[in-house]
């Protein structure tokens, strides 16, 4: 680059660029997947990778979730940094017994933190279907011992894969694979940490949205221009541990809350951002908490039906609308 | 408690008092005592149990005591174990002190879990002991994990994984032989083939001995004699050395008999009485004791030397205090500004590590 410019690179480059500045860095990091190497990755997060890296740090492992959890938990105890990449978010069912069972409970239990980092490309919004679009951040925010991270610039992209590198403890890193190649931005050149806390995406006094992931850049879009209101968007950033003092100030400053999950509405995340909200800022609020989620369905394949299902910048600008009005 | 002092010493049980190649009379003594205190404990555990003072259940190893310790004594102080819950014989040979285990089983502060978790669901990280997980099969993963992480430095080290017969039925059970088959990892698994999970027995279990299964993942399955630690220790020896060697993993299939019930509660109605009385007269620790008898070693000096520290630590244990409620909710998360904490070396105390200058050297 010249003039000290920062180049302006993708969502999903700036993920690559994480990793890459992890793995020269930091010899214990270890990148494992189904068709990371040689193929680069599903999506072609790790292109190359083998290339510069070779074929022991850049893992083309059998087509076993657990197993490549599992694995990773013993490799991170005897000192390395595994990320493994599940294909898809969806297919980290397979491996949820390692996550849950084993790698967040071992510091409970023995005292001995597992570093893994698992890298999940999440959500829909180009007919994936049932199982190439969901949002499963919610089963690991219930289990405690993991943190939950879902970015939403090219930015914090990159921050936050290196942070939930270097953090001690299972970090499940949600990548939006519908931001991916749509979401650019201008990114620091070399190693920085993004913290595990909430941003402002947006200035506002009159109505806070509070969202995070793809739905961020859907829910600045409704707000655009909104009847000259001045709405906040909050992006959470870090789903757990929620950074609740950020939540909590947006609703004192607002006092009109509009939550917004691209994932099923029950037990999302945006629903604990409620629980929070009833319970500690309900002073400060002058309307009813709203949400604004997937229905309780698994995401169809066909446009019509997944357009009607998740969340849309139409729903989220008439909820806007309609809590201004309250 | 059901002793074995009366066990007929005739047939396939008649002991060999001729030294194997690789282990001293030492050795075999060690072996021995190791297995007696996993036995005397186990009592002592079940006996506070029953006087209200160990909440839960209680698990406990009894018959199997060759299998964990006939295995660990073959392991290298580098090396990294994932044993089970009828395996306490492999902590005490690594080291895990008995009072720590009393307290363990108590749900006390001192306990290595501190309360956290109960019975022998437990893994000293300074002993290069992951704990267990209640999800069987899960912890062959882990041990390939760690197998895999050696290889890829080129570290001269194993690990070892010890998982039942119901383990095999479970999908986590196929994905670590197969993956430790694909990457030729330095693991030995080792599976303890105790009859029955909790009331399934084998032949409800699997269609095809697991030992047969061995070889379609591309490496070798073994039978031991699990109630034969000598035994047990040299399959794990050359196992070892065999996975040190570049070879790949093993499969022992240690052949033994659950003789107490799954846990406390269990009657263990289901088990025919003359399969319990056919496994009574292999008792292990008989078997131990008439091999190093026979040098001249006084067994029962050994037994009342077990007892002895065995009464020690329960006295310590029930000494210590129950943990501060307050620390129910601490240690979720290991904060980013602390020290890393990985697993450590572990005792070993085989004769063979004893005498060479670096521990990991395989003989």
């Amino acid at each position: 680059m010249t003039g000290g410019r920062n180049p302006t690179l993708t969502y999903l480059q700036a993920i690559s660029d994480g990793l890459r500045s992890e793995m020269r860095e930091d010899e214990r990091v270890l990148l494992m997947g189904q068709d990371i190497g040689v193929f680069g990755g599903a999506f072609k997060v790790t292109d190359g990778f083998i290339e510069e890296f070779g074929v022991d740090r850049v893992m083309d492992t059998p087509l076993a979730e657990s197993g490549i959890v599992g694995t990773a938990v013993g490799a991170a105890v005897v000192g390395m940094r595994p990320v493994c990449e599940m294909q898809f978010a969806d297919f980290v069912s397979c491996g949820f017994d390692q996550i849950i069972n084993v790698a967040a409970k071992m510091l409970y239990r023995q005292g001995l933190p597992v570093n893994i980092t698992v890298r999940l490309p999440s959500g829909g919004g180009f007919s994936g279907g049932p199982f190439h679009s969901q949002n499963p951040e919610a089963w690991f925010m219930h289990s405690p011992g993991i943190k939950v991270v879902a970015p939403s610039t090219a930015q914090d992209a990159k921050g936050m894969i290196i942070a939930s590198i270097r953090d001690p403890n299972p970090v499940v890193f949600m990548e939006h694979k519908n931001l991916y190649r749509r979401i650019k931005g201008e990114v620091p050149e070399g190693s920085y940490e993004t913290p595990f806390k909430a941003r402002v995406a947006r200035e506002g006094s009159d109505l806070v949205v509070i969202t995070y992931g793809a739905m961020v850049h859907r829910a600045l879009e409704a707000t655009e221009d909104l009847d000259d209101a001045e709405i906040m968007v909050l992006d959470l950033r870090t789903l757990k541990p929620l950074d609740e003092q950020a939540i909590l100030a947006a609703v004192r400053t607002c006092s009109k809350v509009i939550i917004v999950d691209e994932a099923n509405e029950t037990c999302a995340a945006g629903a604990q951002v409620a629980a929070l909200i009833a319970e500690h800022g309900f002073e400060d609020l002058d309307g009813p908490i709203v949400r604004v989620a997937s229905p309780d369905v698994p995401i169809p394949f066909s446009p019509p039906l997944e357009e009607a299902v998740l969340p849309s910048v139409d729903r989220v600008r008439e909820a806007c609308r309609q809590l201004l009005e309250y | 408690m059901a002793t074995s002092s009366t066990a007929p010493r005739t047939g396939p049980n008649t002991p060999s008092d001729s030294l194997p190649e690789h282990l001293t009379l030492d050795d075999r003594v060690g072996l021995l005592r190791a297995m007696l205190l996993m036995r005397t404990l186990e009592e002592r555990a079940m006996n506070l149990y029953r006087q209200g003072k160990v909440p839960g259940s209680f698990y406990d190893g009894f018959g199997q005591e060759a299998v964990s310790v006939g295995a660990a004594w073959a392991m290298a102080a580098v090396d990294r174990l994932c044993v089970l819950h009828r395996d306490l014989g492999a902590h005490l040979v690594r080291g895990v002190q008995p009072d720590r285990i009393l307290s363990q089983y108590m749900g006390r502060e001192d306990g290595i879990t501190a309360g956290r978790d109960g019975n022998v669901h437990f893994g000293d990280y300074r002993t290069g002991c992951v704990g267990m997980v209640s999800m069987l099969a899960d912890m062959m993963l882990v041990a390939t994990g760690m197998a895999m992480a050696f290889k890829l430095r080129g570290e001269q080290r194993c690990a070892l994984t010890c998982f039942g017969d119901g383990s095999t039925s479970r999908g986590d059970f196929h994905e670590a032989m197969n993956w430790a088959g694909v990457q030729k990892l330095p693991v030995i698994f080792v599976l303890e083939n105790n009859q029955f999970a909790y009331s399934t027995p084998t032949h409800q279990q699997y269609a095809v001995n697991p030992i047969e299964r061995a070889q379609t993942y591309g490496f070798p399955g073994v039978s031991v004699d699990g109630n034969d630690a000598e035994a047990m220790f040299e399959a794990t020896r050359v196992a070892r050395v065999r996975a040190l060697e570049g070879g790949g993993p093993t499969l022992i299939e240690a052949v033994t008999m659950r003789m107490h019930g799954h846990a406390a509660h269990d009657d263990m109605k289901y088990v025919p009485k003359a399969l319990f009385e056919e496994w009574r007269k292999k008792d292990p620790i008989d078997r131990q004791s008439a091999r190093v008898a026979a040098h001249g070693v006084d067994v029962e000096a050994l037994k009342t030397e077990v007892r002895d520290q065995v009464e020690q630590a329960a006295a310590t244990a029930l000494a210590g205090p129950m943990p501060d409620p307050e620390s129910a909710t601490e240690r979720v998360f290991h904060p980013r500004d602390a020290d890393e904490i990985l697993l450590e070396d572990g005792a070993a105390p085989w004769s063979g590590f004893v005498t060479s200058s670096e521990g990991h050297r395989s003989r």
